[in-house]
């Protein structure tokens, strides 16, 4: 039991808290469920320029194609 | 010691601290309700489907958009709002939250609103938003309200954009059926709006806002009524021609366009002395009616996309 009766001002400032951190933990769920989203859809990540034929993925073909080093040649 | 001086404040008659509620009302809700409404049915009738979270967040953001935009024009309106009898209650006119605070909502909300879209759906969608902001808030709060009696029609399309955008996170463009959505939006906000000035007509001759009430007279407005009511079934019709539309929507069209001339017709054969014996009541109906208009168009393209998968629904 509080010493004094609750001020409507503390009321209404309480609800105010409320509502903006209700806000801010919906809007904190709502990008990681779109990240959730984004991510696992399946699209393979490519690094910058890959429209233009670069990929960070390493291709098989041109590391069997690259020269060895001498040094470490049987 | 900050909450006895606040005590003091309020108790003295200072300003009043806003409550959560005030700064909801800042966003426009009722506006906010038909821009998820129509940027809802513009995203779920296009012809590519998205993650329904994905769906929720782009509408979601649209809305705060549109909210965005709606405290950014209660920021500048706050002196005509304070005179006009539907307006005055509003949350700066009434004291509760300051004009300064209503531009910082409406620009911080613009810009998450905007950003948030891109990430969620695509660029051009939040490019669209933006746009769509800018001239709700700039072009015509800022410029064309006190300036043109046009400025019902101009502004219509702002109000226009929602199904467009919603359209665009969809496709990543603009098409036909999306232009369509926009004009019928555009071609019924006139009558709308027009319908009500007449019967709240000392409202803004108050505010000294030209509306075309104001300008050119009563029997002029009911003549541009009907002449946007004539106009606008040609673009319901055309739309419901399109992608988004059926043999469903092609009769609901038609339907809701007849119904919506009729009454068109009815203001324009009406004079002041008719309308204020029964207290404008064909204009009251034709305004509610207008409302229902808008929703029962874009259930209809709603509707025709869920028959689709059933091979009911299209042309």
């Amino acid at each position: 039991m509080s010493f004094r009766p609750q001020h409507e001002l503390h009321r209404r400032r309480f609800g105010r808290n409320l509502g903006v951190g209700l806000v801010l933990v919906s809007f904190v769920v709502l990008v990681f469920a779109l990240t959730v989203v984004k991510v696992t859809r399946g699209e393979p990540m490519k690094g910058y320029g890959a429209g233009d034929g670069f990929s960070m993925a390493p291709a098989a073909a041109d590391a069997a194609a690259a020269p060895k080093a001498p040094g470490v040649q049987p | 010691m900050t909450d006895i001086g606040a005590f003091d404040e309020t108790s003295a008659g200072g300003p009043a601290e806003a409550s959560f509620g005030d700064y909801v009302q800042l966003l426009k809700p009722r506006v906010m309700s038909l821009v998820v409404f129509t940027a809802l049915v513009g995203l779920l009738v296009a012809p590519v489907s998205m993650h329904p979270v994905e769906v929720f967040a782009s509408v979601l953001f649209i809305a705060l958009g549109a909210g965005a935009s709606g405290a950014l024009n209660m920021w500048w309106d706050a002196d005509i709002d304070a005179v006009m009898k539907r307006t005055m209650g509003r949350p700066v006119p009434a004291g509760k939250v300051q004009p300064g605070e209503a531009l910082a909502i409406g620009l911080a909300l613009s810009g998450i609103s905007v950003v948030m879209l891109g990430l969620a759906a695509n660029l051009a969608a939040a490019a669209l938003l933006a746009f769509t902001i800018f001239f709700y808030a700039v072009v015509y709060s800022i410029w064309l309200k006190r300036a043109t009696p046009q400025n019902i029609v101009i502004g219509g399309a702002a109000g226009a954009f929602p199904p467009m955008v919603g359209w665009v996170c969809a496709t990543g463009s603009v098409s036909i059926e999306a232009a369509l959505m926009f004009a019928v939006i555009f071609m019924w906000t006139p009558p709308h709006f027009w319908a009500l000035a007449l019967f709240m007509k000392e409202d803004y001759h108050k505010a000294g806002v030209p509306m075309l009430t104001v300008t050119h007279g009563r029997k002029a407005t009911r003549t541009h009524i009907l002449v946007y009511t004539v106009l606008l079934a040609p673009v319901a019709i055309w739309a419901a021609l399109t992608s988004i539309g059926g043999p469903l929507t092609l009769a609901v069209t038609l339907a809701l366009n007849g119904w919506f001339l009729i009454g068109a017709w009815r203001i324009r054969a009406r004079d002041e002395t008719v309308a204020e014996a029964d207290k404008y009541a064909v204009e009251k109906a034709f305004f509610r009616f207008s409302l229902l208009y808008l929703f029962l168009q874009f259930t209809a393209y709603l509707v025709e996309a869920g028959l689709k998968p059933y091979g009911l629904g299209g042309w």
